[in-house]
This record gives structure tokens, C-alpha cells and sequence, in this order.
């Protein structure tokens, strides 16, 4: 019964803690932002979460054919659940570093908003379910 | 992985950024500090940032200060027969402390550290919003 219930979470878990882990990228942005030859990074939230909440959605291990003895077996690991990206700098500045403080900011207010819409999401949830307990 | 983290990476930023700060307010205040403690003119310091990493992801992490180092700019010859600390042909040799640079830098620094403060209160208060999560 109880693992019934945590399955209903188990999207908005996934996703809230998604939302969370792009936020330490982001602050990591901020607080490099004047770090010479540090690269921004950011994740792409949709494929990271298609990724993470289905594993049959990974790509297979890439791996050599091998057509001799003598070869040598290789495989690739596909990417994770979250691949962290390097964002393209749209003004690069001559010590290296990519962070662009409007961008990063920006980017932080609305993953920042977006958790609280998750938060609020799992908050009706929960109390839709106490609802139908105490029928 | 829990969102103390972004505390960590935000306030590790708030440390090296006022380290910056401390070392530029030292710069200026001894622009024209033509002995130091060694009998040599003041030398102006830079701090170096580096990201580091913590955590099972590279791409998150705080900043830290590895070292402050002096600048190799030549210093300043200012012509003033009646110095006492004048050479022969009358120019005192003062510190190699560019004040503009430091005040920009100062600026730069202090909007940094601002930035860090927001993304510690904006971590702070969703943190108090997962705890009330279903109350």
C-alpha cells in the first residue's frame, strides 16, 4: 500500500530533484563568475527528466564491432540521466570565463520559480490524498 | 546531495569574493606607501580564483582563493628633490598600485558578492518551502 503511494511521487520527486540539481549548477555559475577559464554549464531539464524518470529511453552502450581477435573490445557509456551541457557564451571575455551574469540569473529566477510550482504541485497532490484517506 | 550545497557553493563565493575585497582595499589604501615593513615600496596583490568541484558532479562546486600573488608592474617615479627617501636624481619610488583599476575592481567585487547573497536568500527560502511540503 505504502509503495503505492510513494509511486504516485515518483514523477514530482524526480522532477523536484532535478529542478534542485540544475539550481547548484546555476549557483555554481554565479559563484564562478569571476573565475578565470571557468565554462557556465547548465542542463537540458526535458531530456534530462525523459532520461531519469525512463531508463528504456537511454541509448544502448555503443560498442566496436570486432572482426578479428586482435581487436581490441570498446564501448562507449551513453549519457546519463542529467548531462551537463557547456552553454554557448554570447559575449566570451578574454580571461576564458563563459558565465553571463543576466543569463545565469535570469535562468536561476525561473528554475527558481518553477521548483516552487513543483512544490505546490506535490502540495495539492498530498492533500488530495489525505482527502481521499479520510473518506 | 542535499540543497545545503548551494550554501556551501554560494558562501565559498562570499569568502572569496571578500578576500578580493580586502585585498583591493589594501591596494588602496597604500597607493602611496613608498615603505613598506621590508623597506621597499608597496606592491599591489591580486587574488586568484579557482573552481573546485565537490560532490559526485565536476560541473558543481564553490570557488576558492589559491593564492594572492604581487603584480610585476614597475612602480611609479614621482619627481621630489626635498624626499628624503628621493634616489640621486630626485625621484621617489612609489607603490605600483593602479586606483582606478582597484576601484573598478572593488565595484566588481562587491556586485559579485550581492549576486551570491540573492542565490543563498532565494536557496533559503525554497529549502523553508520543501519543509512545510503537506502541512
Amino acid at each position: 500500500m505504502i509503495d503505492r503511494i510513494g509511486k504516485e511521487f515518483e514523477f514530482q520527486q524526480t522532477a523536484l530533484s532535478l529542478r534542485q540539481h540544475r539550481q547548484e549548477i546555476l549557483a555554481t555559475n554565479i559563484a564562478n563568475a569571476d573565475t578565470p577559464n571557468y565554462k557556465a554549464r547548465d542542463i537540458d531539464f526535458a531530456a534530462s527528466l525523459r532520461g531519469a524518470l525512463d531508463e528504456r529511453m537511454r541509448l544502448p552502450d555503443t560498442a566496436l564491432t570486432l572482426t578479428s581477435a586482435r581487436h581490441i573490445p570498446a564501448q562507449a557509456h551513453s549519457a546519463g540521466p542529467a548531462e551537463e551541457l557547456y552553454r554557448v557564451p554570447s559575449q566570451p571575455s578574454i580571461d576564458g570565463n563563459t558565465v553571463d551574469m543576466d543569463v545565469e540569473r535570469v535562468q536561476f529566477a525561473d528554475n527558481t520559480a518553477r521548483y516552487q510550482a513543483d512544490l505546490t504541485l506535490i502540495d495539492r497532490r498530498i492533500k488530495s490524498l489525505q482527502a481521499a484517506m479520510q473518506q | 546531495m542535499s540543497s545545503t550545497s548551494i550554501f556551501q557553493i554560494a558562501g565559498s563565493a562570499l569568502t572569496a569574493q571578500s578576500q578580493r575585497m580586502n585585498v583591493s582595499a589594501s591596494n588602496i589604501a597604500n597607493a602611496n606607501s613608498a615603505v613598506g615593513p621590508d623597506g621597499q615600496p608597496y606592491k599591489a596583490r591580486q587574488v586568484v580564483f579557482q573552481m573546485t568541484p565537490q560532490g559526485p558532479s565536476e560541473a558543481v562546486g564553490g570557488v576558492k582563493v589559491t593564492g594572492v600573488v604581487e603584480s610585476a608592474a614597475p612602480p611609479r617615479l614621482q619627481y621630489d628633490p626635498g624626499n628624503p627617501l628621493a634616489n640621486a636624481d630626485g625621484y621617489v619610488t612609489l607603490p605600483n598600485v593602479d586606483v582606478v583599476a582597484e576601484t573598478v575592481n572593488m565595484i566588481s567585487a562587491s556586485r559579485s558578492y550581492q549576486a551570491n547573497v540573492e542565490v543563498i536568500n532565494t536557496a533559503k527560502a525554497l529549502m523553508a518551502k520543501t519543509l512545510t511540503l503537506g502541512q
